[in-house]
């Protein structure tokens, strides 16, 4: 009787869990594993499909678009219920993406967007670039409070997008106060060891003691610019702010060390956002907006960093 | 590649004369931008100034061109050298991950290095691939063996005697300077104090006559770039210690490049040949000063490259044979009738190539 009980009690609970299961099937086809936050994407969809109990099929493209096209066709022929794609170009997607609608799969784009026209997609789950830089803005003129402040800009890979945006979006952020000026920008190439180069020069040019906070464009540049400082007998997180993006791991470990002071997250969970807009689509025929953007969330020493870096380190970052 | 080449060598001062007066030039523009360059205190236990820099952060391509210079001195070529770094760099930090100490880790690089330095040299030597070619081989699959070992991440590591190798420092002396200076020092002393130096020239001008003379070519070959790969393998190793990481996708990446630019910048043939292994450290010095011209200049970053190109076209300008020959007709030609004028001439081609 008791077990009677129990079982249909289970049974009730799994029920909207094992409905969904049964007919959902998405197809997930990835740039590749390029870099660690595109690791930790992998990890995070997955996670994302197996709590919601989606049966996804993963496609590694290694980079090339062939490979991608080649995928979504046979996701395509395989009839999956929905095509999840993570673009590696901007062009080239019109045939492929022309044949999943004439199959009336819907298509979502994570973290990068397409030159397609938008009837050939459901919608595009991406970060806004531009924000990152003006939450770290507003996050140095909510800190410094009026106070004057030299800043030190280590700038991304000259040229490539996220470089541009994120100097761009800083740059509004802290427009309007004049007690915040950036007095050298420089490349550090989006790597450990050319932040902590460039920071190095930084602080001789300067002097230390005459930079009052570092924005980098990305976490490791940052992590490597805490080593000069450190080097050059400063007390970075102190004596120097440091503000930078991305909320790897490591900047998390470094901020609950005191020696960063805040990091602006560009989430590897573009999944969640795009798989609810995809359930909410199947079951009744909701329209997503074509853009969902992904939410730039601030982290400082107030959260407790190391939590999340335990938990964020065996995403695969 | 006359007989004069094998003849008795000039001054190694005469030798090296046009790569002290390119570096002053170089630094004197440092200066020119920073007028502090100069300038070096001891702050928290080590030397501190923007030289020690130049000499600290070039230390990278120094140790590659010490290599790279033996190598392109018997006519060939190693593009691996950035590649084995990432791999030497990720090996090192494995080892440290996994519990070993710093001299296990170092040892294991070195291991790592050697081997790809060994697999070069046998392609070269015994199978006869055309070295561009068969240092390629490893220059594009060398990232891939170098993330394979660190699973895709930045691996990092908190081992204090590794991390000494990269970013520790001796009596105030950043470390890595003296490992490069240690180690150009020590090749520099076993190919001039012994023959090795001039069977390595001969094979470069022309190893048919020299294996015909006796010189086991095959073998010497091979060990050309087994150094080569122990040099990037050490490299290798100060850049992973220096920011406490691997980082398989941007270690060393085009350092390959410039290794080959500080051996031609010090007057190096890239037809092999006659070599100088102390003019290919002073073009290291060259690369990492006008590096620094760049970064101490505060320009917005998409001049460095540009810069970086005008300068290096100066330089390489300058050092042209038909700019050389020049030169020397200029002299040649003024009132000036001196006894050992013509004597020089051998010499003048010889810096000039």
């Amino acid at each position: 009787m008791k077990l009677k009980t129990t079982l249909l009690a289970s049974v009730i609970a799994l029920a909207p869990m094992a409905a969904m299961a049964a007919d959902l099937t998405i197809g997930f086809s990835q740039i590749g594993s390029e870099s660690g936050w595109r690791a930790a994407e992998t990890t995070v969809t997955k996670q994302e499909a197996e709590k919601r109990g989606i049966d996804l099929k993963f496609a590694d493209a290694q980079q090339k678009q062939e490979n991608q096209i080649k995928a979504i066709r046979s996701f395509i022929a395989q009839g999956v219920d929905a095509i999840l794609i993570a673009p590696v170009v901007a062009t080239g997607w019109d045939e492929v993406l022309e044949e999943a609608k004439d199959a009336e799969i819907p298509v979502v784009l994570l973290d990068r967007t397409v030159d397609a026209d938008e009837s050939l997609y459901l919608t595009a789950v991406t970060s806004d670039l531009v924000h990152e830089g003006e939450v770290a803005g507003q996050w140095l003129v909510d800190e410094m409070n009026g106070e004057d402040c030299r800043i030190v800009e280590l700038q991304g890979t000259t040229g490539s997008s996220p470089a541009i945006d994120r100097k761009t979006g800083f740059e509004q952020g802290i427009e309007g106060h004049d007690n915040l000026e950036i007095v050298r920008s420089q490349t550090g190439d989006f790597t450990r060891a050319q932040g902590k180069v460039v920071m190095e020069s930084f602080l001789k040019a300067e002097g230390g003691e005459n930079i009052c906070a570092l924005y980098a464009h990305n976490d490791d540049m940052a992590v490597g610019a805490i080593q000069a400082i450190k080097e050059a007998g400063l007390k970075p997180g102190e004596d120097i702010r440091i503000v930078a993006i991305d909320a790897v791991p490591d900047a998390h470990k470094a901020i609950a060390d005191g020696e960063m002071n805040a990091t602006i997250e560009l989430t590897p969970n573009m999944a969640g956002p795009a798989l609810d807009a995809l359930e909410a689509y199947l079951a009744d025929g909701t329209e997503p907006e074509k853009w969902i953007q992904t939410e730039s969330r601030l982290f400082t020493a107030d959260d407790d960093n190391m939590a999340i870096f335990n938990e964020k380190k065996d995403l695969g970052y | 590649m006359t007989s004069q080449t094998i003849g008795p060598r000039p001054s190694v001062l005469r030798r090296i004369l046009p790569q002290l007066v390119i570096l002053a030039v170089a630094l004197a523009l440092n200066v020119a931008v920073f007028p502090e360059f100069f300038q070096i205190d001891f702050r928290n236990g080590r030397l501190f100034g923007n030289l020690i820099d130049v000499l600290n952060r070039g230390a990278p391509v120094a140790l590659l061109c010490i290599g790279m210079t033996l190598v392109i001195a018997t006519k060939g070529i190693d593009l691996s050298v950035g590649a084995v770094m990432a791999i030497a760099g990720a090996v090192a930090a494995s080892v440290v991950v996994d519990g070993h100490g710093w001299g296990t880790a170092l040892l294991a690089a070195l291991a790592a290095g050697g081997l790809c330095g060994l697999w070069n040299g046998l392609l070269v030597a015994v199978l006869r691939i055309q070295p561009i070619v068969a240092t390629l081989v490893l220059m594009v699959a060398g990232r891939g063996i170098a993330q394979l070992v660190t699973e895709g991440k930045i691996l990092t590591f908190d081992n204090p005697g590794l991390i000494h190798l990269g970013a520790g420092t001796v009596a105030g002396v950043p470390t890595p300077i003296l490992i490069w200076l240690a180690l150009g020092a020590l090749v520099t002393f076993v190919v001039r104090k012994t023959a090795l130096g001039m069977l390595i020239e001969a094979i470069g001008i022309n190893e048919r006559s020299s294996r015909l003379a006796g010189i086991n070519s095959r073998v010497l070959l091979v060990c050309v770039y087994l150094v080569s790969g122990l040099c990037a393998a050490l490299a290798g190793v100060i850049v992973a210690a220096d920011i406490k990481g691997a980082d398989a996708n941007n270690a060393g990446l085009w350092l390959e490049l410039d290794a080959i630019l500080a051996v031609v910048i010090g007057g190096n043939s890239l037809l092999g040949g006659r070599f100088s292994i102390i003019a290919s450290l002073i073009g290291a010095l060259i690369i990492q000063s006008v590096n620094s011209v760049i970064l101490l200049s505060g320009l917005p970053p998409e001049f460095n490259l540009v810069i970086k190109a005008l300068l290096i076209l100066g330089i390489l300008v300058i050092q042209s044979p038909r700019i050389g020959n020049y030169i020397y007709l200029l002299k040649a030609s003024g009132p000036q009738p001196e006894p050992d004028a013509p004597a020089s001439s051998p010499t003048k081609e010889e810096t000039a190539r």
